[in-house]
């Protein structure tokens, strides 16, 4: 056989391997009990419209405000870990490395019980969620948009100095604008991670009204015995990051071309 | 300080517009200037040459405290601008400066790279601001590049936005850091065409270049520098057509 022979036979094998893999699985499944597990429409059916309505935009709220605190925070500890005075830069450093090494599920369980029992006070939740889920996001954002304001070329500071404009101007101005621009896909990217986060926020209790999509579908799952919901509420999560992520590979495309 | 405030219309009698005495600078180990004098008058146009690694760059960053020195004066129309007490920010507001790699800011169109600085740091309003604007893009041949990007623009077009945004500011002096070198040789005469006419109206110009041709033709002084010192100084003709150093004449050799 000739090189090309060989290559053709070895695709073939390859395809019609597949194609006996789902075949042999489609024979062998149980698709009665699959479906009514995992697919009971009437279940499903009655998940909505709170589905939508109270659990993703739950979701979409704890979100923002986490994501919102983060960036502010991030920003501050990224300008602290680029500022000339040692005391800024430890304190920015010791942060972002103490709150990217806990899990944060540690810092919930801090933000949400260890700091209430210990000060004998309570917050509101939505303060707790953005604390608890935001102290950590701010760590990561921090490092990522110190990246971005590397990232803009030592020029750019210089012509805006020598435009006569003072550091900090020269930052808002010039610096940190480009700096953004740079980091969008990657802020992007943190933006996926913490509404997936958001599904760790159930330990610190919900009622029926606060209740993300993560708790809102295993509260089902138990009801009914059933693991539809959990279909349901992950589908709902894709509708939501998927075109988050689609976005992210659009925007760094153009960002590749325009350099 | 007082006369500072007054702005740039001040021109003092026998004041330098720029006076470096025995400057001094190293990077580590590396010397790069040994104690420079050197000084540009009011309405002079100074071209600096020499080697690269003269020192002939560091000299000009340092004239606006882009570098820092490590000894010497450098008095800005009198103003030391490494005292501590200086008003760094007014005074560079006052010297224009043009890079080898422009450095427009790209995330904003030609007027905005033109107004920004105008408006932040002069506090001019947005129509006073954009008429100046206007006025320095016709001045370099570029009224209608006005809402153009700087990605969209030649080499040679973003050197002479860069050099109207310096303009805009109104400077009592303009430093440019070899202005051609980063552009294709065909872009060159469109830059140097502008700089010329600047040099016809009177501006004062502190200019490190390696276009001799240029130096010769628009200089009032050329200076020469290698190994961190000034090596000779005078009238083009003379520094060009008639170097009195060895180390000037091997230079002139080597770029001919």
């Amino acid at each position: 056989m000739t090189r090309r022979q060989r290559q053709r036979v070895l695709r073939g094998v390859l395809y019609a391997s597949a194609v006996a893999a789902v075949v042999a699985l489609a024979g062998l499944a149980d698709w009665v009990l699959l479906r009514r597990n995992f697919l009971d429409l009437d279940i499903a059916a009655t998940m909505f419209p709170d589905v939508l309505l109270v659990a993703a935009r739950n979701t979409i709220v704890y979100t923002a405000l986490a994501f919102a605190f983060g960036l502010v925070l991030g920003l501050a500890l990224a300008l602290m870990r680029l500022s000339s005075i040692p005391p800024y830069r430890w304190f920015a450093t010791v942060y972002i490395e103490v709150f990217r090494g806990l899990p944060a599920l540690l810092t919930i369980f801090l933000v949400g019980f260890g700091i209430p029992i210990a000060f004998q006070t309570r917050w509101p939740v939505l303060l707790q969620i953005t604390l608890g889920l935001g102290i950590v996001a701010a760590a990561y954002m921090a490092e990522t948009i110190r990246a971005g304001i590397e990232a803009v070329p030592r020029g750019q500071m210089e012509a805006a100095r020598s435009l006569g404009m003072s550091r900090g101007r020269a930052m808002a101005s010039i610096i940190i604008p480009q700096g953004f621009r740079i980091i969008v896909p990657p802020l992007t990217n943190e933006l996926v991670l913490l509404i997936k986060d958001t599904s760790l926020l159930f330990v610190l209790g919900t009622t029926p009204a606060t209740k993300e999509l993560t708790k809102f579908g295993r509260d089902i799952l138990t009801a009914r015995a059933n693991a539809t919901p959990l279909i349901v509420v992950g589908v709902v999560y894709l509708l939501i990051t998927v075109p988050l992520t689609q976005l992210v590979a659009v925007l760094e495309r153009r960002n590749a071309r325009s350099r | 300080m007082s006369a500072a405030g007054e702005g740039s219309d001040v021109v003092r009698e026998g004041v330098a517009a720029i006076r470096v005495e025995g400057l001094q600078k190293s990077f580590g180990a590396n010397h790069v200037l040994r104690g420079i004098d050197f000084r540009v008058d009011v309405g002079e146009v100074v071209c600096v040459i020499g080697p690269s690694g003269s020192g002939k760059s560091t000299l000009l960053r340092c004239v606006n405290r882009l570098e820092e020195a490590d000894a010497g004066s450098i008095l800005i129309e009198g103003e030391d601008i490494r005292d501590p007490d200086a008003d760094v920010d007014l005074l560079r507001s006052r010297i224009g400066m043009v890079f080898q790699s422009f450095n427009l800011f790209p995330h904003l169109s030609v007027l905005r790279n033109l107004t920004i600085a105008q408006r932040r740091v002069r506090g001019r309003s947005r129509e006073e601001a954009e008429r100046v604007a206007r006025g320095n893009l016709d001045r370099v041949g570029l009224g209608e590049k006005a809402d153009a990007y700087p990605a969209h623009l030649s080499g040679g077009q973003q050197q002479r936005v860069a050099i109207a945004r310096a303009l805009s500011m109104d400077p009592d002096m303009m430093l440019f850091d070899e202005p051609t070198s980063a552009l294709d040789p065909e872009l060159v005469g469109e830059v140097l065409a502008v700089m010329r006419d600047l040099a016809r109206d009177g501006m004062t110009m502190m200019i490190v270049t390696h276009e001799m041709g240029f130096a010769r033709e628009v200089a009032d002084r050329v200076v020469f520098m290698d190994g961190g010192v000034v090596v000779e100084e005078g009238s083009p003709e003379r520094v060009l057509g008639a170097p009195a150093q060895e180390r000037t004449r091997r230079f002139l050799q080597m770029v001919r």
